[in-house]
């Protein structure tokens, strides 16, 4: 077991450096970020101290390289547009896209499970054709379009819910559904075809032959087996959110790192932009790794084979 | 050769063409994608405005069923007067030129990757395998962001930024359908018969991933559709004065409260490229890989 | 062959009359068609066949646990304790029956216990939902109970474990557990050692006989080996093609078995002491349910067969002491015999 975690978070350690290059070298695509820092009437001397200032004259791996000896100490630098440590803006930001996407991932689990688990005990019903078209709608349309709709109906139209902002508990509603519709549609299709495979097994029958009632088989019996495959995926749709977020940031003015490294791109503060996507990925790679670990408590004979 | 004919590969099954009109065929899906597709090149001349055209006296009008709606804008108005309709069919062609640069680019990049990981195994499989890791771990729309910011933002920019988001997909599940062939008999015999690693692509690897591939490329149409959407509403894709519906959906936030129509409009031709695509690749998927359900 | 048949004592199960039905795409199917039989109290009846016989289907008929949708009762009775379970709600059979009064070994133990919950769990289940055990510990102590009742070593420390940390012997041993834990009147044993190998297999057969003489749990035991039936069983019904086509005494079967089809499958028994080039084999396959002869089912593979045996389905045959078949030879007078 021990070494199993311990390959794993080598793992993840290895694809947030292998990220942070990508990252790096993608972001110096763009050419010199202090002709942008400047005004373009500054002079010759002046741009070339400031290159000299940042290690901009470096060749592109030892500017690599200085980065990452700062990033290991917290150091990302300042923004240029905030003018604060990036870290800390980070800091700041991020607890609000970890809120969102969470909210979005309870919301898209409180779809697809029930809508998964019912499919299957009733297959072939109206309800599984229902359910899998709403599921397939959520997968059709864009999440900021899904947020435009819902701040229309339920902020513009019937004011029931706010719109922009996240001041109260209320404000994560709307952005959370535009935000988890998405994956319903994947996560249904897992629960349901999981939960086929359970019930026609010889221990649904057993429990059912000695009595057990037809609502724990299901529920507890059934969809306990039946959760291993989504729990398996968790990561991937808890990342999709973090993916999803940037847009949806934006449409509802949520205060989080999405719309912050939006913003970042556009004023051109790549500190901001690197160090977002990094701790992007960062959350990414760690939600993933706790998914890894956390199947033994789901499944005992993982749990006994590490 | 010879060898095929004692191991029978997938590819050679009963053509595609005499499954097609089954039970199942999503008949509304197909006539959707056939629409799209043919108002992406008839569109001007079945449009009925300009789209471009400027009017401001009749501006923000609504949908014909909509209290003060007309004929003349069928689905309305936007801002400047612009009919919606005209706009949305000709965002058709963005949507599809998109779809096919992105699709075909992405899909081959991939294909080629994954093809090479799988078939030579070793350091090249263990380095491109890394790779995609590495790629997985960056949110996708993340990665799509910084680089629509450095490059001049496009159409280009858009198909590059899908084309390098999508190849780690298809190199995955071709690696892993390589893998799978190698080890089947004619493969074998193919190698020992001497033919080089092109031919035994060519012939006998590539036409047994053709299936999965279709099925992969259905799927992505409305990902892809999506993702364009995502990007030029953000304003780091498609920019005006060219016509997207991710464009008209970024354009309309601005007065979203005063036409509802100017959003939910664009975003229901989205939706419905989308559903139709997904639907359509479903059942192609059910139809010629049915091993795939996950997917 | 006495006239007056022995009373017999009063029957734990019976069964009159049933018919299963499966309704697929193609057509309805009758897997069951007319199956009566009954078990007394202590004993165990044995339902043999070849598979695709009816006798699975049979069982999960008793307890309606038939396949769904499509499976359905269609006629019949299955009556324990004067109750006829076919008239139950789901529901009632569920809270008072399942696992309470009748209870069920499935074909193959490997795969019979959640893998996600452990021993202790699964066995305390029946107890607690058929409110025997009140609390949780209660539960627990009743499910090493039943544990210890088939024999496994230390049950109270094994009921933290799962069933994956279990052999297949073992597991076919909880299986037992949970059938037998609420002190059933009833237990259907469905080919319950037909994955297990014959030493387990004997000492399983050993096992039920135990419990059955400390409980008096009366059994159906399905089987298609005609040996395991003769090892534990006081009778035996022989079913062929969804029908019952001889039933007695398992001694009186198997020394005058009347059926040509009963003989047959006797007849594949090699026995002690007896040299021979090769088992007799009966020719051809059972009849498909999708076409089922007119007359004896039996007819198209029976060496005895003439015009009769092909119009129409014979009548039952009482041979006494409870040993009827249905055979148009028998009828007409005279054991008939084919080997």
């Amino acid at each position: 077991m021990t070494r199993f975690v311990l390959r794993r978070v080598l793992q993840g350690m290895f694809s947030i450096l292998g990220a942070s290059v990508i990252i790096f070298v993608v972001t110096r695509l763009s050419g010199d970020p202090v002709v942008l820092m400047l005004p373009p009437e500054a002079p010759e001397a002046m741009v070339s101290q400031m290159r000299e200032r940042l290690g901009l004259d470096l060749p592109i791996w030892q500017q690599y390289f200085m980065f990452l000896s700062d990033a290991v100490t917290g150091d990302f630098g300042n923004s240029y547009r905030w003018e604060m440590p990036v870290l800390e803006l980070i800091r700041e930001r991020l607890p609000a896209t970890i809120y969102l996407a969470s909210a979005a991932l309870v919301f898209s689990l409180m779809l697809s499970i029930p809508f998964g688990v019912l499919s299957a005990v009733w297959r072939g019903s109206w309800f599984d054709r229902f359910a899998k078209g709403v599921a397939m709608l959520g997968q059709a349309m864009p999440n900021f379009w899904v947020g435009l709709l819902l701040i229309i109906v339920f902020a513009i139209g019937l004011e029931w819910l706010p719109a922009y902002g996240a001041d109260t508990p209320k404000h994560v509603i709307l952005p959370a559904i535009a935000l988890g519709w998405y994956p319903v549609a994947a996560q249904t299709r897992i629960v349901r075809s999981a939960m086929l495979d359970v019930l026609d097994s010889d221990y649904i029958r057993m429990g059912r032959s000695v009595g057990v009632p037809e609502g724990v088989l299901i529920w507890k019996y059934a969809f306990r087996n039946a959760a291993v495959p989504l729990v398996t995926m968790m990561g991937v749709y808890f990342a999709s959110m973090l993916g999803g977020a940037f847009v949806v940031e934006v449409v509802f003015a949520w205060p989080g790192l999405g719309r912050t490294v939006v913003e970042a791109l556009f004023a051109r503060d790549f500190p901001v932009v690197q160090a977002g996507v990094l701790f992007a990925a960062l959350m990414f790679v760690a939600a993933n790794l706790v998914v890894d670990l956390s199947y033994g408590l789901i499944d005992p004979r993982i749990r006994n084979d590490r | 050769m010879t060898a095929d004919a004692t191991d029978l590969p997938q590819g050679t099954r009963p053509s595609l063409l005499m499954r097609l009109p089954g039970r199942d065929f999503p008949w509304i899906s197909v006539t959707i994608l056939v629409g799209v597709l043919l108002l992406a090149f008839i569109g001007p001349w079945v449009s009925p405005w300009q789209p471009q055209a400027l009017d401001l006296r009749s501006a923000f009008n609504p949908p014909v069923w909509v209290e003060g709606g007309s004929w003349a804008h069928p689905l309305g108005t936007d801002n400047l007067g612009r009919d919606i309709l005209s706009r949305i069919i000709a965002g058709t062609r963005i949507s599809v030129i998109v779809a096919f640069w992105a699709i075909v680019l992405s899909g081959a990049l991939g294909t080629l990757i994954g093809m090479i990981a799988g078939y030579f195994g070793g350091w090249a499989d263990i380095v491109i395998m890394r790779l995609v890791d590495i790629q997985l771990s960056i949110p996708p729309l993340a990665l799509a962001l910084i680089l629509a910011a450095v490059l001049d933002p496009g159409l280009q920019t858009v198909v590059i930024v899908i084309v390098v988001t999508y190849w780690s997909w298809y190199a995955r599940i071709v690696r892993g359908e390589i893998l799978s062939l190698r080890e089947r008999e004619y493969v074998a015999l193919a190698r020992i018969a001497g033919c080089g690693p092109v031919t035994i692509f060519t012939r006998h690897l590539a036409p047994n991933i053709v299936n999965t591939l279709l099925v992969l490329a259905t799927l992505q149409v409305g990902q892809v559709i999506i993702f364009e959407a995502s990007l030029s509403f953000l304003g780091l894709g498609i920019q005006t004065p060219q016509i997207s519906w991710g464009v008209m959906l970024a354009d309309a936030r601005g007065y979203i409260t005063n036409a509802w129509w100017a959003i939910t409009m664009p975003g229901i031709a989205i939706m419905l490229t989308c559903l139709a695509s997904n639907l359509f690749g479903d059942w192609l998927r059910d139809v010629l890989d049915p091993r795939r359900k996950q997917l | 062959m006495s006239l007056i048949e022995p009373i017999e004592p009063a029957a734990a199960l019976e069964v009159r009359n049933l018919v299963t039905e499966l309704r697929l795409r193609r057509g309805t199917l009758r897997p069951v068609d007319g199956v009566s039989f009954s078990v007394a109290k202590g004993q165990t009846l044995g339902i043999v066949g070849e598979s695709g016989s009816g006798k699975s289907m049979t069982c999960l008929s008793l307890l309606r646990l038939l396949p769904r949708p499509g499976g359905r009762i269609a006629g019949g009775e299955v009556v324990v304790a004067g109750t006829d379970l076919t008239k139950l709600s789901d529901r009632e059979l569920a809270r008072d029956w399942r696992g309470r009064r009748i209870s069920m070994v499935t074909q193959d133990p490997m795969s019979s216990l959640n893998p996600v919950y452990t021993i202790g769990d699964q066995v305390g289940a029946p107890l607690r939902y058929h409110r025997i055990a009140r609390t949780r510990s209660d539960a627990r102590a009743r499910a090493a109970e039943a544990l210890g009742k088939v024999r496994i070593p230390s049950p109270e420390a094994r009921l933290h474990d799962y069933p994956h940390q279990f052999s297949g012997g073992m597991r076919q041993r909880v299986v037992s557990a949970m059938a037998i834990a609420c002190a059933p009147e009833v237990m259907i044993a469905d080919e319950p050692t037909s994955s297990l190998d014959v030493t387990i297999q004997v000492k399983m057969m050993d096992l039920y006989r135990q419990i059955q003489e400390e409980t008096g749990v009366a059994i159906v035991l399905i089987t298609h080996d005609m040996g395991v039936a003769a090892s534990i069983c006081d009778r035996i019904a022989v079913m062929y093609a969804g029908r019952i086509v001889e039933q007695g005494p398992a001694k009186e079967l198997f020394r005058n078995p009347a059926h040509p089809y009963t003989q047959s499958l006797l007849s594949a028994i090699p026995k002690l002491g007896e040299k021979r080039k090769r088992l007799y084999a009966l020719g051809g396959q059972p009849p498909s349910l999708t076409a089922m002869p007119k007359g004896c089912r039996f007819a198209p593979r029976c060496a005895l067969a003439d015009a009769k045996c092909h119009a129409s389905y014979p009548g039952e045959t009482n041979l006494g002491a409870g040993h009827r078949t249905n055979c148009w030879r028998v009828a007409e007078g005279g054991a008939p015999h084919a080997a």
